[in-house]
């Protein structure tokens, strides 16, 4: 008996916790849908709910442009730094070598270092230093500092995905007469290919909602969170909701059927 | 379990490890030529930034110029960050704390209902966990202010009932508080979800057949094994949390600005503020370092990474 209200306690402390962590999304679902005069703060019930703003998603000025912006510099960062983070983790698992260790501590530092911190260092070599060189704040600087953030975190991910191989496997590839780049391409890369796409739907989120690091190095450019911060004084308009909301639902699309798949491959395995 | 060995040795990453055996003499060049692009990025936009980022906080103004510096060594930056702004330091490490802690008393019973408790709906909860970050953080902390908001339904309720002492919960400390927990859960419950999955269920399961009750096996042997993924959580709920001024900026009001609104204020309002706020940047990132390196210390990298 008291097993089996432990069992429960847990499933319900659970389940609790994951509603507490959907709250503000579904807020963000209803007040799409708000018919508001001034401010989308208050729900106001006449005339509401409306699809107004759905059919319209880019009718609040500014904002399509900022939606733009962020997608292309989170395809750009998401695959620069998934290049470069894969590149690394190999290099770290896969090889002893001298200065090891320090790769080590240069992938993990930017990690455990605040981002208003990384936001103001950048800033000031862009304001000191890139500006004579023609490259000015923009967003081409937010980009730049997007690949940095995120290649840590394809480090670690793509790491962590070589480090669970079993060695075996590729010793079996070369017991099979497969020569380096055989082995290579044919065993050990389909191996890690989950961990790497993984890593880039991990820095293309971490990239797309950055908004601390951005408002430090963006100048006049805006991207979609810093559209809705700037926004926020003077009231974000439901479109923004109805972004934000179909954003949450495409990458949860993605993430299932993902899912699916892999569930379908290893079942016809 | 002789697999499970082996994996944790290749991720011990100790000088004993022997070299793995892909790697052939005289192709040494090759871990660096995999290295160079990202390292030299790293070295480019983290370390120099970095640099850069600590002469600017020993600068001097220019008498009489707001707004202009000459290179110097003045450490007064320093003393002014750490006098006139001490309380939103102090304030930043208590609300990072108290937000850890709460965020760890929220994470754990999820995490370890996920890995015992869960069976097949193991991994819709693992996506449930991660699903709210696809929505801009930006747009759910302006939700919670909605939420918290005195005609809310938090507020008006308590409100009703005569518990809210100030008549508020937004523009208090504990709005920010209960956003940065929020915002940083899920750092929180995914590693100690990792590290509870990755535990031996044998050995808990020891516990009971030891006559241990519920509540001993959790103490010593459940929590103990799960212990890395508390360090990792902790780290990654209280360095984003004790650097963050969105929360404190849309939740909370002046009395309750935290460090890094400073540094933000005083790089982007005040004229002549950019050595003070690099300052400000340096010592919180050194605090921070200090506390992480200690961590890494007593128990061990890799873990973390």
């Amino acid at each position: 008996m008291i097993r089996r209200l432990q069992n429960r306690f847990a499933i319900i402390v659970a389940v609790l916790v994951l509603l507490y962590l959907f709250l503000p999304v579904a807020y963000t679902f209803v007040f799409s849908f708000n018919n508001y005069r001034k401010s989308n703060i208050v729900w106001n019930p006449q005339g509401s709910p409306t699809l107004k703003h759905w059919q319209d998603p880019c009718g609040a000025p500014g904002v399509c442009d900022a939606l733009v912006t962020s997608l292309e510099i989170g395809v750009i960062a998401t695959l620069v730094a998934t290049v470069l983070g894969t590149l690394l983790a190999f290099a770290l698992v896969r090889h002893r070598f001298v200065g090891r260790s320090a790769s080590n501590v240069l992938v993990f530092v930017p990690m455990a270092t605040p981002e208003i911190v990384l936001g103001a260092s950048l800033l000031t070599i862009f304001v000191q230093g890139f500006s004579r060189v023609g490259l000015g704040l923009g967003f081409w600087t937010i980009t730049i500092a997007h690949i940095m953030f995120c290649v840590s975190f394809v480090v670690v991910t793509v790491k962590a995905r070589l480090q669970s191989l079993d060695p075996r496997i590729e010793e079996a590839a070369q017991d099979l007469y497969a020569g380096p780049s055989a082995t290579f391409w044919r065993v050990t890369f389909p191996l890690v290919l989950p961990g790497i796409v993984g890593a880039a739907l991990l820095a293309f989120s971490l990239s797309f909602d950055d908004f601390i690091i951005t408002n430090f190095v963006s100048g006049n450019e805006t991207t979609f969170p810093k559209f809705v911060y700037v926004s926020y004084l003077r009231g974000i308009p439901a479109q923004a909701n109805v972004i934000g909301f179909s954003m949450f639902v495409i990458a949860l699309t993605l993430v299932i059927v993902g899912q699916l798949v892999g569930n379908a491959r290893r079942s016809s395995k | 379990m002789s697999a499970l060995a082996h994996v944790g040795q290749a991720g011990g990453g100790g000088p004993t490890d022997p070299a793995p055996a892909q790697e052939r003499a005289g192709r040494s060049w090759l871990p660096y030529l995999l290295l160079l692009p990202g390292a030299l990025w790293l070295f480019v936009f983290f370390v120099i930034p970095l640099l850069q980022l600590f002469t600017v906080s020993l600068q001097s103004q220019f008498p009489g110029y707001p707004g202009y510096y000459y290179r110097d060594v003045n450490f007064s930056n320093y003393l002014r960050a750490l006098t006139d702004f001490a309380p939103q330091f102090g304030r930043s490490l208590l609300f990072a704390g108290l937000a850890t802690f709460f965020a760890f008393c929220l994470a754990y019973p999820l995490a370890y209902a996920m890995a015992f408790k869960a069976g097949r709906w193991r991994n819709v909860m693992l996506i449930a966990v991660i699903a709210p970050f696809f929505t801009s953080f930006i747009l759910r902390t302006v939700a919670w202010r909605q939420i918290l908001a005195d005609e809310g339904p938090v507020a008006s309720t308590l409100n009703a009932l005569h518990l809210l002492p100030g008549g508020h919960i937004t523009e208090t400390w504990a709005a920010v508080v209960a956003g940065l927990t929020y915002n940083f859960l899920p750092f929180m419950v995914l590693p100690i979800y990792a590290s509870l999955e990755r535990a031996d269920h044998r050995v808990i399961e020891a516990g009971g057949d030891l006559y241990a009750n519920g509540f001993t096996t959790f103490r010593t042997v459940t929590l103990p094994m799960s212990m890395p993924g508390v360090i990792a959580g902790t780290l990654l709920t209280f360095i984003p949390a004790a650097g963050d001024y969105v929360n404190a900026d849309l939740l909370g009001a002046d009395n309750t600005k935290m460090v890094g609104n400073v540094i933000e204020s005083q790089f982007f309002r005040v004229l002549g503020g950019f050595p003070v706020a690099a300052a400000l940047s340096f010592t919180l990132m050194a605090l921070i370092l200090a506390m992480v390196f200690v961590y890494v210390r007593r128990f061990g990298t890799e873990e973390l990474l």
